[in-house]
């Protein structure tokens, strides 16, 4: 009966080709929809997630408690194993340590005395070790503005704001002063190889970006590190998953008594962060469910439209004496066979344009132009994102709407009277 | 009830025998001099490890101060010098003089639970507050008057003070200083109370800043001091930090 449909439908292109192209275009639609809100959804957190929290992120219990002090004496101390330990146990995701630490920038004069300061927060980022993903996930060569990223332990890069502020440019020397680990004296020359502009508001207005290991030798924090962040692969935040393995990590370690065990945090458990990823989660599911129910509808009246459309087809099939339930049947089926070909062709179709402009990237900058002198963190290129559910999600209104259609148009079939059929032909 | 007629009765009794400004000269008598000459070491007891920093302070008055680092390793060779209103430090790792002024005055010295401020205050008592006898108590069996001092300058760290002060010795051997609002900011203490030449002096402060949490807080142990040796003035120049 297959083998019967599908011919009916090859050669009568009224009945299928339509019918699928339309299907094929709007679950293509719904599937780049889906992903480009996955992609804003990421692109919302992501900023926050780089220069701050990670997607997850691994502190001392201690630490955790004074984070706002940035407390490198509650550090993470053997840095090397937990992050051994870490790529093992999760190596779906990227590990990486930091130090965050804060301090005073002073620039020389000709004479070697103070000629300005700024306060100043700086981050010790693995850049340069050999097996650092950090240059990928940080993508910091689009984000230096002048000069060059540094190429060893005495080089910085200043960000723009800060740079203006202290009057100083690429290959000017400046002075960190601040504390060690210890709470000894810090001071260490850097000098600045770059000047970057990470175009997220105010957030690296007083930032200094240098090595890891420069950090830790400007602040005596040999293997200790203030945290070691972790990126998905992808660089795609599930908030789900973070959470699970935060709980999961931190039942391992549940020694209360011990102050400076490693303790797990999500990017959810980041300073307000909570709130606004559950808010933003309410906001896509609206999106999502308003598209969802507008494209089924579409497909719904498709499906009823098509169904009508062959009125005389069925009165002619039940004149010929096919049974009301073998007509609505055979209908039902050829629908269910192009509802499945049209969600499939549109599913590739779909994942193959996201696919590629996750690569490319969809560049807002001229729309948000006037945008970019503001304080509002907005990144100038979105990236749609490819996620398991894409796979899937156009195959529900791609199949069921259409055969939902079909079955409501179906229901005229069994309304139809044998005696007015003949009267109907013979108009 | 009776505590009251107890204290009552004391107060009618006790007569003090010195007046509050007597008291605060005698403090500032035995805590400053013309010069001094000291070698010190701070044991800062942070909340996972201890450091000892030793140094030599040549001190004249209360604007003019060098102090040399002579370890642990780290620490060594770092200067620093005090001009008057003017805080200068230099580091051998970055070869640089630098002032610490603004915020940075605030922070606390080699980790340890004093400012640079503490540094840049450390004036006579009579210079900067006005003080008041509270009554008398006794602080580790050692009879003391209870001292409430009021800042009569703007601007200090410290604008009121509470000080035990030794009946024998005019040393505050116990002391606590306040915000405006009241809010207790660090609290010190001193023992190893020893007589050189004419006056008594302490040869262990503690410090202890109670906004630190959990501070377990600073001491500072006088190895060795000598007071009224002549000091060269090039030792209070800015070349000598380089040097």
């Amino acid at each position: 009966m297959i083998n019967f449909l599908y011919k009916g439908l090859i050669r009568d292109r009224s009945r299928s080709f339509f019918p699928l192209i339309i299907i094929t275009a709007i679950v293509a639609i719904i599937i780049f929809f889906s992903g480009f809100l996955n992609g804003i959804y990421n692109s919302l957190f992501f900023n926050t997630a780089l220069v701050n929290s990670g997607h997850v992120k691994v502190v001392t219990h201690a630490y955790n408690l004074e984070y706002q002090l940035l407390p490198n004496d509650l550090a993470l101390l053997g840095t090397e194993e937990l992050v051994e330990e870490l790529n093992s146990k999760y190596s779906n995701y990227i590990w990486t340590p930091r130090i965050t630490f804060a301090g005073l920038l002073d620039v020389p004069d000709a004479n070697g005395e103070t000629l300005s300061q700024n306060p100043t927060i700086a981050l010790g980022i693995d850049f340069l070790s050999k097996d650092s993903q950090q240059l990928e996930v940080w993508n910091i060569e689009d984000k230096i503005i002048k000069g060059k990223l540094f190429s060893n332990i005495n080089e910085a890069i200043l960000s723009e704001k800060l740079s203006k502020r202290l009057d100083v440019g690429v290959g000017d020397i400046v002075t960190y002063i601040g504390a060690t680990m210890h709470g000894g004296f810090a001071t260490h020359n850097f000098t600045v190889s770059g000047i970057f502009n990470l175009n997220v508001g105010p957030i690296d207005k007083d930032m200094m970006i240098v090595d890891y290991t420069g950090a830790q030798y400007a602040l005596d924090m040999n293997d200790a590190s203030s945290e070691i962040l972790g990126y998905e692969q992808g660089l795609f935040f599930d908030n789900n998953e973070t959470v699970q393995m935060r709980d999961l990590y931190n039942a391992e370690y549940s020694d209360t008594t011990d102050i400076y065990r490693p303790f797990m945090l999500a990017l959810r458990d980041s300073n307000q962060m909570g709130t606004i990823v559950d808010f933003s989660n309410v906001i896509m599911f609206i999106i999502m469910s308003l598209f969802l129910v507008v494209v089924t509808l579409v497909l719904w009246n498709m499906g009823i439209m098509s169904g009508l459309r062959r009125y005389g087809e069925i009165g002619m099939r039940l004149a010929i004496g096919e049974t009301k339930g073998h007509v609505y049947k055979s209908m039902i089926f050829e629908s269910l066979m192009i509802g499945f070909l049209g969600s499939l062709f549109g599913t590739i179709l779909g994942i193959s344009i996201t696919s590629y402009l996750e690569k490319v990237g969809l560049d807002y900058s001229k729309a948000i132009d006037s945008l970019s002198s503001s304080n509002f963190a907005m990144p100038n290129v979105f990236y749609p994102q490819v996620t398991g559910e894409l796979f899937y999600i156009g195959f529900i209104p791609g199949i069921l709407a259409t055969v939902f259609g079909t079955m409501l148009a179906g229901r005229a079939i069994y309304r139809r009277e044998m005696a007015q059929l003949f009267k109907e032909l013979e108009a | 009830m009776f505590k009251y007629f107890y204290f009552l009765l004391f107060s009618l009794l006790f007569t003090q025998d010195y007046t509050v400004d007597e008291i605060i000269s005698k403090i500032d008598f035995n805590l400053n001099s013309e010069n001094r000459v000291l070698t010190s070491k701070m044991i800062v007891h942070g909340r996972r490890t201890s450091r000892t920093i030793v140094s030599k302070n040549w001190i004249v008055g209360t604007d003019k101060a060098f102090t040399e680092y002579l370890s642990p390793p780290r620490e060594a060779g770092s200067k620093m010098l005090k001009l008057d209103n003017v805080l200068l430090t230099y580091s051998p790792q970055t070869e640089r003089v630098i002032q610490i002024s603004g915020h940075m005055l605030r922070q606390s010295v080699m980790g340890s639970d004093f400012s640079y401020n503490d540094i840049m205050e450390d004036k006579p008592l009579d210079q900067l507050y006005n003080a008041k006898i509270e009554g008398e108590e006794y602080v580790n069996n050692r009879k003391c008057y209870v001292l409430y001092l009021e800042a009569k300058v703007e601007g200090i760290s410290y604008p009121k003070r509470r000080e035990w002060v030794d009946q024998e010795y005019f040393l505050p051997v116990k002391e606590e200083l306040y915000a405006k609002s009241g809010k207790l900011l660090k609290s010190t203490s001193m023992d190893g109370i020893k007589k050189i030449g004419e006056r008594w002096f302490p040869s262990r402060f503690i410090f202890k800043d109670e906004l630190k949490k959990n501070s377990k807080g600073t001491e500072w142990i006088v190895d060795d001091i000598k007071f009224d040796i002549d000091m060269p003035d090039v030792l209070f120049s800015k070349s000598n930090l380089t040097k």
